[in-house]
C-alpha cells in the first residue's frame, strides 16, 4: 500500500509551507532592508562628504555621454552634438530625460515660487 | 464548531483540490508559475533599482553645491571669466566662493570617458602636487587590468603625454559619484587642456551662509552676470528625482507590454475551459459544492499562480539588486560606457510600491482565470454534465 | 416522501433545437424504498432524476421534499440539498482524475468544512466497508472497473445522505459486477436508506430489493406498478 508521508497527506500542505516560505522570506528582506545594511548607510554619508569636499553634483552613472554624466549641468543643446539636424543618439539618452531646471515647459510648470534658476538657455543670450 | 474554522477548514479542502487539479497538467502550471515569476522579477527589479537609486542619489547629492554658476555662449555652457568668483564674492551670504576645473577626456586607447577635476582649495586632504593624479575607482580597475600604476594620457591640445603616478584611489564605496573622476593639480590641468589664467574656470560654486537665502542670492547672481545660468542644489536634487522616474517609465513601457502579452496567454489559458473542465465542474456542483464553492475553488488556482510568483519574483528581485548588484539589469544601463560605477545600493522597501506591484500581478491574473469558470458555476450541473 | 407535481423540463427552450425532455410528470416517491425509472435511452429519465436529486430545477411544476418545495431554494441551498440530502451515483461513476481514492470519497463534503480527522475517518470507514482499504492512495485512473464502482458508491455515501440516486449504474459492467452492485444497494437499502435508480438493464429492475418501478417513454410516465 502506497503510504504517503503524514506531512503531504494533504495536497495543500507542500503548498502552504512554500506560501509561507515565500512570505518569510519577503519579510526578511523587507526587515533585513532596516537593519543589515548599515554599512551602507554609513558609506553613503561618507560618499556625501566627498561630494562636499570635491563639489561634485552628479552621479557618475552614464559615462558615456556629457550630458548623461552630467545632466544637471548640460545645456539643452548638447545632446544634439552641436549639429542642428543630429539626432541624440547614446543609449543612455533614451533613459533620461532632460532635468526640470533646463526645459521651459516642466521646469516652469514644478517650480513655484518662480526662481532665476529655471532660465532657459534660449532666452540668456 | 465556529464560522471562521469552519470557512478555513473549507478554504483549505478547496486548495487540496485545486493543487490535486493542477498537478495534472504540472509542467504547464510550473512554465507558467516561471514564466510569471520571472516578469514580477524584471518588473520588481526595475522598481527596487529605481527607487533605490533615488534614494541614494537625493541622500549623497544633498551635499552638492547649494549654488553653481555657468556662464553661456550662444546657448552653451562656456568657460566662466577669470573675475567672476571676485565679483560674486560682493555678494551678501556668499561663501566659500570658487573657480572650478573639470573638463571631459576621452581615452581613445580604450573607449573611456574620464571625467578631469581639479580638487577644491577648501579639501586639503586632496591636494596635488604636479604629476599626481587621485583616480576613481573604476579608472584604478580599467588601469589595473592593463597593469599600469601610472596614468598616461594624450593632451587633446597638443598631443603630448601627461604622465600622472596615481598617489591615491578614491573609496569604491563611493562608486556611484567618482567612478570616473581623475583628479589632477591645476597646473597640470590647464597645461593638458592649454587653458591659460586669463581663459578662466569651467564653473563657479558657492555657498551659501543661510539656506532660505538660496533663492535670492541666485536671483542677485541672475542680475549681476546676466550671461549667467545658475543651477541651485535644488535643481540638481530635482534632476535626478525625474530622471530616475522617467528611466522606470520607459522599462515599464517595455515590461508593460510583456505584461499585456502574458495577460493575453493567460487569459487564453484560462478562457478555453476545456469540456472535461466543464463536466468536472458539473460533477463537483453535482456533488453538492454550490457556485460558491467552485469559484473560491478556481480563486485558489489563480491565486496560488500569482502570489507565488509575486513572492519568488519580488524575493529574487531584491536579492538581484542588493545582493548582486542588479547583475541582469546593468548591461541596459551601460549603454556604450567603458566606465561603469559598481554600486552596492542601500536597500530600501516601500510599503505602497509593492503593494502596487502585488495589486498588479495578483488581481489581474487571478481575475482571468475566474472570469471563463463564472458562466459554468452558475449553470445548474445537468446542463455542464449534458 | 419525494413528491413531483405537473413537473416539466425543457432544454435550450425559445431555441430551434428545443427540446421537451421531461413533461407534466407528476409521481411520489415514499422513502425507505427501492424505485427504479426504467425506459428507452431518451426518454427523459436522467433528467427526471436531475430534477429528483435537485440538480435541475422545473422549468413549470414544483419538487417536494418531504412536503416543502425545493425547486424554488436559492442555489445555495439547492447545494445544501443536493450534499445532504443525496448521494448520487452517476454513470461511469465520474470520478475526478488526478485525486485519489480518499480524496474522491471525501470531495462531496469539502463544502462542509469539517475537522481534516473526523472527515478521513468517515472515509477510512467507507473504505473499509467498501474493501477499498488497500487503494486509499491509489490514482482514480489506476482502479478496475469494480474499484470504480464502489468508490463511486463510497462517495455517494459520505455525507451520509438518506436518498441514494443511481443513475444507470450496471452500464458498462459484466453480470459479475452487476450482481455486486445489487448486493450493495441490497445493503443499503436494508440500512434504511431510499433508493432511486434508472435502468433499462432487466437484471435491476426485475430484481428482488426493487419495491416500485416507473416507467417512461417521451418524457412522460406511463406506468407505475408497486410489488
Amino acid at each position: 500500500m502506497m503510504q504517503r508521508s503524514r506531512l503531504f497527506q494533504r495536497r495543500s500542505t507542500p503548498v502552504l509551507l512554500m506560501l509561507g516560505a515565500g512570505m518569510a522570506l519577503l519579510l526578511a528582506e523587507i526587515a533585513c532592508s532596516g537593519l543589515c545594511f548599515a554599512d551602507r548607510l554609513h558609506a553613503r554619508q561618507r560618499t556625501a562628504q566627498l561630494v562636499a569636499q570635491l563639489g561634485l553634483s552628479d552621479i557618475a552613472l552614464f559615462t558615456e555621454a556629457r550630458y548623461t554624466r552630467h545632466p544637471s549641468q548640460a545645456d539643452l543643446f548638447t545632446p544634439f552634438q552641436d549639429a542642428p539636424g543630429s539626432l541624440e543618439h547614446f543609449p543612455s539618452g533614451s533613459l533620461l530625460t532632460p532635468p526640470p531646471h533646463i526645459v521651459p515647459t516642466t521646469g516652469r510648470a514644478r517650480q513655484s515660487p518662480p526662481s532665476p534658476s529655471s532660465n532657459q538657455p534660449d532666452n540668456r543670450e | 464548531m465556529s464560522g471562521w474554522k469552519q470557512w478555513l477548514a473549507r478554504q483549505r479542502y478547496l486548495l487540496d483540490f485545486t493543487v490535486a487539479a493542477m498537478w495534472r497538467r504540472r509542467w504547464r502550471n510550473l512554465l507558467l508559475l516561471l514564466v510569471y515569476a520571472l516578469v514580477v522579477f524584471l518588473l520588481a527589479s526595475v522598481l527596487f533599482y529605481g527607487s533605490a537609486l533615488r534614494r541614494d542619489a537625493a541622500a549623497v547629492l544633498s551635499e552638492a553645491p547649494e549654488v553653481t554658476v555657468q556662464r553661456i555662449v550662444l546657448g552653451r555652457h562656456a568657460l566662466s571669466p577669470p573675475d567672476w568668483p571676485d565679483r560674486l564674492r560682493g555678494i551678501r551670504g556668499t561663501r566659500q566662493v570658487q573657480g572650478r576645473l573639470w573638463g571631459y577626456y576621452y581615452d581613445r586607447a580604450n573607449g573611456a570617458n574620464y571625467t578631469i577635476m581639479v580638487p577644491s582649495h577648501f579639501s586639503p586632504e586632496h591636494s596635488l602636487k604636479p604629476g599626481e593624479a587621485i583616480v576613481g575607482a573604476a579608472v584604478k580597475r580599467l588601469r589595473d587590468e592593463r597593469g599600469l600604476g601610472w596614468l598616461h594620457l594624450l593632451s587633446p591640445a597638443d598631443n603630448r603625454l601627461l604622465r600622472l603616478k596615481i598617489v591615491r584611489t578614491l573609496p569604491a564605496e563611493s562608486e556611484l559619484v567618482s567612478a570616473d573622476l581623475i583628479l589632477v593639480s591645476e597646473k597640470d590641468f590647464r597645461r593638458f587642456f592649454h587653458l591659460k589664467p586669463e581663459d578662466g574656470f569651467t564653473d563657479i560654486t558657492l555657498r551659501v551662509r543661510n539656506r532660505n537665502e538660496i533663492d535670492t542670492v541666485a536671483a542677485k547672481i541672475s542680475t549681476l552676470l546676466p550671461q549667467a545660468r545658475v543651477i541651485t542644489r535644488r535643481d540638481i536634487l530635482r534632476t535626478y528625482e525625474n530622471l530616475f522616474s522617467w528611466r522606470e517609465g520607459v522599462v515599464l513601457a517595455m515590461l508593460a507590454a510583456a505584461l499585456a502579452a502574458f495577460a493575453i496567454f493567460a487569459f487564453d489559458k484560462a478562457s478555453g475551459l476545456s469540456a472535461e473542465e466543464r463536466r468536472e465542474i458539473g460533477v463537483l456542483k453535482a456533488l453538492g459544492w454550490d457556485t460558491r464553492d467552485v469559484m473560491a475553488m478556481k480563486l485558489w488556482e489563480g491565486m496560488l499562480v500569482s502570489l507565488l510568483a509575486f513572492l519568488f519574483g519580488v524575493v529574487a528581485a531584491w536579492l538581484h539588486i542588493y545582493m548582486f548588484d542588479a547583475g541582469v539589469l546593468v548591461p541596459v544601463l551601460k549603454g556604450w560606457s567603458v566606465l561603469y560605477p559598481q554600486v552596492a545600493l542601500t536597500p530600501h522597501v516601500d510599503a505602497l510600491q509593492l503593494a502596487a506591484l502585488a495589486f498588479m500581478t495578483i488581481v489581474p491574473f487571478t481575475a482571468a482565470t475566474l472570469v471563463p469558470v463564472w458562466k459554468a458555476a452558475i449553470t445548474d450541473p445537468d446542463v455542464v454534465m449534458r | 416522501m419525494i413528491e413531483l407535481r405537473d413537473v416539466a423540463r425543457i432544454y435550450n427552450q425559445g431555441q430551434p433545437n428545443e427540446v421537451a425532455a421531461v413533461r407534466g410528470v407528476s409521481l411520489k416517491l415514499p422513502a425507505g424504498r427501492a424505485c427504479v425509472i426504467k425506459g428507452p435511452s431518451g426518454s427523459g429519465k436522467t433528467t427526471l432524476l436531475m430534477l429528483i436529486a435537485c440538480m435541475a430545477r422545473p422549468t413549470s411544476g414544483r419538487v417536494l421534499l418531504d412536503g416543502e418545495v425545493v425547486s424554488a431554494l436559492p442555489e445555495h441551498f439547492m447545494a445544501r440539498e443536493r450534499r445532504h440530502t443525496f448521494g448520487f451515483i452517476f454513470q461511469r461513476f465520474n470520478l475526478i482524475r488526478g485525486l485519489s481514492v480518499m480524496e474522491n470519497i471525501m470531495l462531496p463534503a469539502y463544502p462542509d468544512g469539517m475537522p481534516f480527522g473526523t472527515l478521513r475517518n468517515r472515509a477510512r470507514e467507507l473504505l473499509q466497508r467498501l474493501q477499498l482499504t488497500h487503494r486509499a492512495q491509489a490514482p482514480v485512473e489506476e482502479l478496475s472497473g469494480g474499484e470504480a464502482q464502489r468508490v463511486a458508491i463510497a462517495r455517494a455515501l459520505i455525507n451520509d445522505p438518506p436518498w441514494i440516486i443511481a443513475d444507470e449504474p450496471t452500464a458498462n459492467l459484466d453480470s459479475q459486477l452487476v450482481l455486486r452492485l445489487l448486493e450493495e444497494l441490497a445493503a443499503l437499502k436494508a440500512d434504511g436508506k431510499s433508493l432511486i435508480i434508472t435502468s433499462h438493464d432487466p437484471r435491476v429492475f426485475e430484481a428482488d430489493l426493487v419495491d416500485m418501478v416507473v416507467e417512461m417513454e417521451d418524457g412522460r410516465v406511463v406506468s407505475v406498478s408497486e410489488r
